[in-house]
């Protein structure tokens, strides 16, 4: 069974005032078929791990490691760490102009899996997918996220998880910007998709709502770059009651913008 | 990201240029009379003759030739050109036209122009017979001038396209192998008329190419304008439009590739000079390599008799690697309040590194992301034509330039 170990992982970027730390020790495990909740307060940081871990340029790692089945992450390329199976839904996906979703989709997947699909079974395979997300057939003719809403970029990054099959997905905020029907559309798909291929999840995300439809086994609360609690699903539904001011309020920080 | 514009009052109207009107042929550009030495602030202002011989000898310092790299064009310049080109063009035509060689005193010629620089004036004063192309027909179709052959010798070109109104049609200028060749295409729109101009630049790596295409488009007439410029030493296509009757609508799109020590130049002129008139630029280009050098020049005019003018013109450079440098000049002059809009964009930069994580992301390795990038960013351009086998024969010519340059094209193999 495949595995994502984060372990003691230190990270900083470079802003115009130096330096800035914002992974402060982060420890994680995740095994394929498990969900992993990473709630936390605004600029905690879940974004920066879910980007060290994909591979982002802008974030430097001090210190830590992260691995997939003993296999050194950090030392691979973001391309690397996709086809060794890692996938990460981006929180604000970006426009590629003049690259239409089909070409695009067939390009990674023939990226992924070393060889090209047979076409008979792709095709139907995306439009299929595109069905199930209530994505009009039209979307594969359009550019890349060009002109997508807010919901449409979601749905489109749901369809690459369905179709890219990956051993562990990262989900950044998938759940924000979406109105009720279209976070169901989203969680059936995402559940579809650990169904199907049985992949590890972690499910960043600042709200609760999408834990109603995506059942976690473990939530961790992330607060300025550590997990500060761990614990199972009830652990969600005490930071929908209160909120994190428990964990911020004493300390004093981070404060919200 | 539009920036301010230039906004140039006039109290008079500008003497609107009369086509047929040789009478300039008797005045002499001046050295002291604000060319050269005092800059032309307004597009309008610019001397122009069909004769070389008002031209003064080009010093590089001139408005029209200061991004130029004039000494390496000096034969085009100075020198009498040859100005027999009818056994080296082929004409193929898949649609009724009537395509024929006229005199240089046939009444079709100077219909759409008059030049503007030298290089273009030695051409038209050099030219023996000039190609005349006209489609009378209203169901679309296409014809292509070939040129392949015409070797190092400086050279001089003449081409009348004429589409008569209601006509459907398209012209593709199709370029490749050497070439020292200054040229002027006239283009002209009847009312109602719907033409394409295709120029593509092929040439081979040491060709020079100088161009000036002179359009003047009828009431209520579409044309639609492309430029693409992938081979050649020098190249520089100035495609000028007059947009003289009312309704007149041009599309001018430009796509080009620079690779090392490549100059591709683009001075692109629309004249809006009738009531509710529309004009879109769109140039994109893509620079890889020491020396590449690209230059767009966007000048738009939007005359006191041009009310209700909608304009827009952009132009986007995507610098590859080091060492490669795009010039990118939009200019508007706006004399008159009453418009229905005019702006303009312009940005030259290198890669979207979020668009390449974003690639990378789904496992496509760095190189294949590049090319999907810059493949999706110009094809946005070829996209335009609307001419299938054209747009995907030229998608490859683009993929040939990514993988490595100097790769023939399908053309040049034919
Ligand atoms: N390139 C950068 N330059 C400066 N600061 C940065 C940069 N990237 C991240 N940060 C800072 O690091 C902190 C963590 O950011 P991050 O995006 O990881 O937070 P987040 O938990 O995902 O927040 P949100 O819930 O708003 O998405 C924030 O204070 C942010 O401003
Ligand atoms: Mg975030």
């Amino acid at each position: 069974m495949s595995v994502l170990t984060v372990s003691d992982l230190h990270v900083s970027v470079e802003t115009e005032q130096g330096t800035k730390q914002i992974l402060k020790g982060v420890d994680l495990v995740v095994k394929q078929g498990e969900i992993h909740a990473i709630m936390g307060p605004n600029g905690s940081g879940k974004s920066t791990l879910a980007y060290t871990i994909a591979g982002h340029p802008k974030y430097h790692v001090e210190s830590g490691s992260v691995t997939l089945d003993g296999e050194d992450l950090l030392a691979m390329s973001v391309d690397a760490r996709a086809r060794a199976g890692l996938f990460l839904a981006m929180q604000y996906p970006v426009e590629i102009p003049g690259v239409a979703v089909t070409n695009f989709l067939r390009t990674a997947k023939t990226a992924i899996d070393g060889v090209q699909p047979s076409i008979r079974t792709w095709t139907k395979e995306v439009t299929e997918s595109m069905k199930n997300l209530r994505m009009d057939a039209s979307f594969k003719d359009r550019n890349v996220n060009e002109g997508f809403s807010g919901g449409e970029k979601k749905r489109h990054e749901i369809l690459q998880l369905e179709l890219l099959k990956p051993k562990f997905a990262i989900l950044d905020e998938t759940d924000s910007g979406l109105d009720v029907d279209a976070l169901k559309i989203v969680a059936e798909g995402v559940n579809r998709a650990k169904q199907n291929t049985g992949l590890g999840l972690l499910l960043i995300t600042h709200y609760t709502r999408i834990l109603r439809y995506i059942t976690p086994d473990f939530v961790h609360v992330f607060v300025d770059g550590r997990v500060a609690e761990e614990g199972g699903p009830e652990l969600a539904d005490r930071l929908e009651a209160e909120g994190y001011d428990r964990f911020i309020a004493p300390a004093g920080l981070p404060t919200e913008a | 990201m539009a920036s301010p514009v230039t906004l140039t009052t006039s109290s008079s109207s500008p003497k609107k240029a009369d086509a047929q009107d040789h009478s300039r042929l008797g005045s002499k550009q001046h050295s002291d009379g604000g060319w050269g030495l005092v800059p032309i602030q307004v597009r309008s202002a610019r001397f122009a003759s069909y004769d070389v011989r008002d031209f003064e000898p080009v010093s590089g310092q001139e408005a029209e030739w200061k991004h130029t790299p004039v000494a390496r064009l000096q034969p085009l310049l100075t020198d009498p050109l040859d100005g027999d080109i009818e056994a080296l063009t082929l004409v193929a035509t898949g649609g009724p036209a009537t395509i024929e060689w006229i005199d240089r005193s046939d009444a079709r010629i100077a219909t759409a122009g008059t030049p503007e620089e030298r290089a273009s004036a030695n051409a038209w004063s050099s030219f023996e017979s000039a190609l005349s192309i006209r489609i009378d027909s209203e169901t679309p179709t296409e014809i292509t001038v070939h040129r392949s052959g015409l070797g190092d010798v400086p050279r001089a070109a003449h081409t009348v396209i004429h589409a008569a109104h209601h006509s459907v049609g398209t012209v593709v200028l199709q370029n490749s192998g050497k070439a020292m060749l200054s040229e002027n295409v006239e283009i002209v729109l009847d009312e109602g008329a719907h033409l394409t101009v295709v120029t593509v630049q092929e040439w081979d790596d040491d060709a020079t190419h100088l161009a000036s295409h002179f359009a003047t488009v009828g009431r209520d007439a579409r044309l639609k304008h492309v430029v693409v410029s992938l081979g050649g030493s020098v190249v520089r296509v100035n495609p000028s439009v007059h947009l003289v009757s009312e309704g007149g609508d041009v599309e001018l799109f430009g796509v080009y590739f620079a690779d090392t020590g490549q100059h591709l130049e683009q001075q692109v002129f629309v004249d809006h000079d009738a009531p509710n008139t529309r004009s879109r630029v769109s140039y994109k280009g893509a620079l890889q390599g020491l020396g590449a050098h690209t230059v767009w020049v966007g000048d738009v005019l939007i005359r006191p008799t041009a009310s209700g003018t909608d304009s827009y013109e952009q132009n986007r450079n995507l610098l590859l690697t080091d060492g490669a440098r795009a010039d990118s000049i939009p200019n508007l002059e706006i004399e008159t309040g009453d418009i229905a809009g005019a702006g303009h964009a312009s940005a030259s930069g290198r890669f979207d590194d979020e668009q390449l994580f974003y690639l990378q992301a789904r496992g496509i390795r760095e190189d294949e992301a590049r090319r999907l990038v810059v493949r999706g960013f110009l094809s946005e351009i070829v996209q335009k034509i609307g001419s299938p086998e054209l747009e995907s024969r030229l998608q490859s010519a683009i993929e040939a330039e990514l993988v490595g340059g100097s790769e023939s094209t399908l053309e040049g193999q034919a």
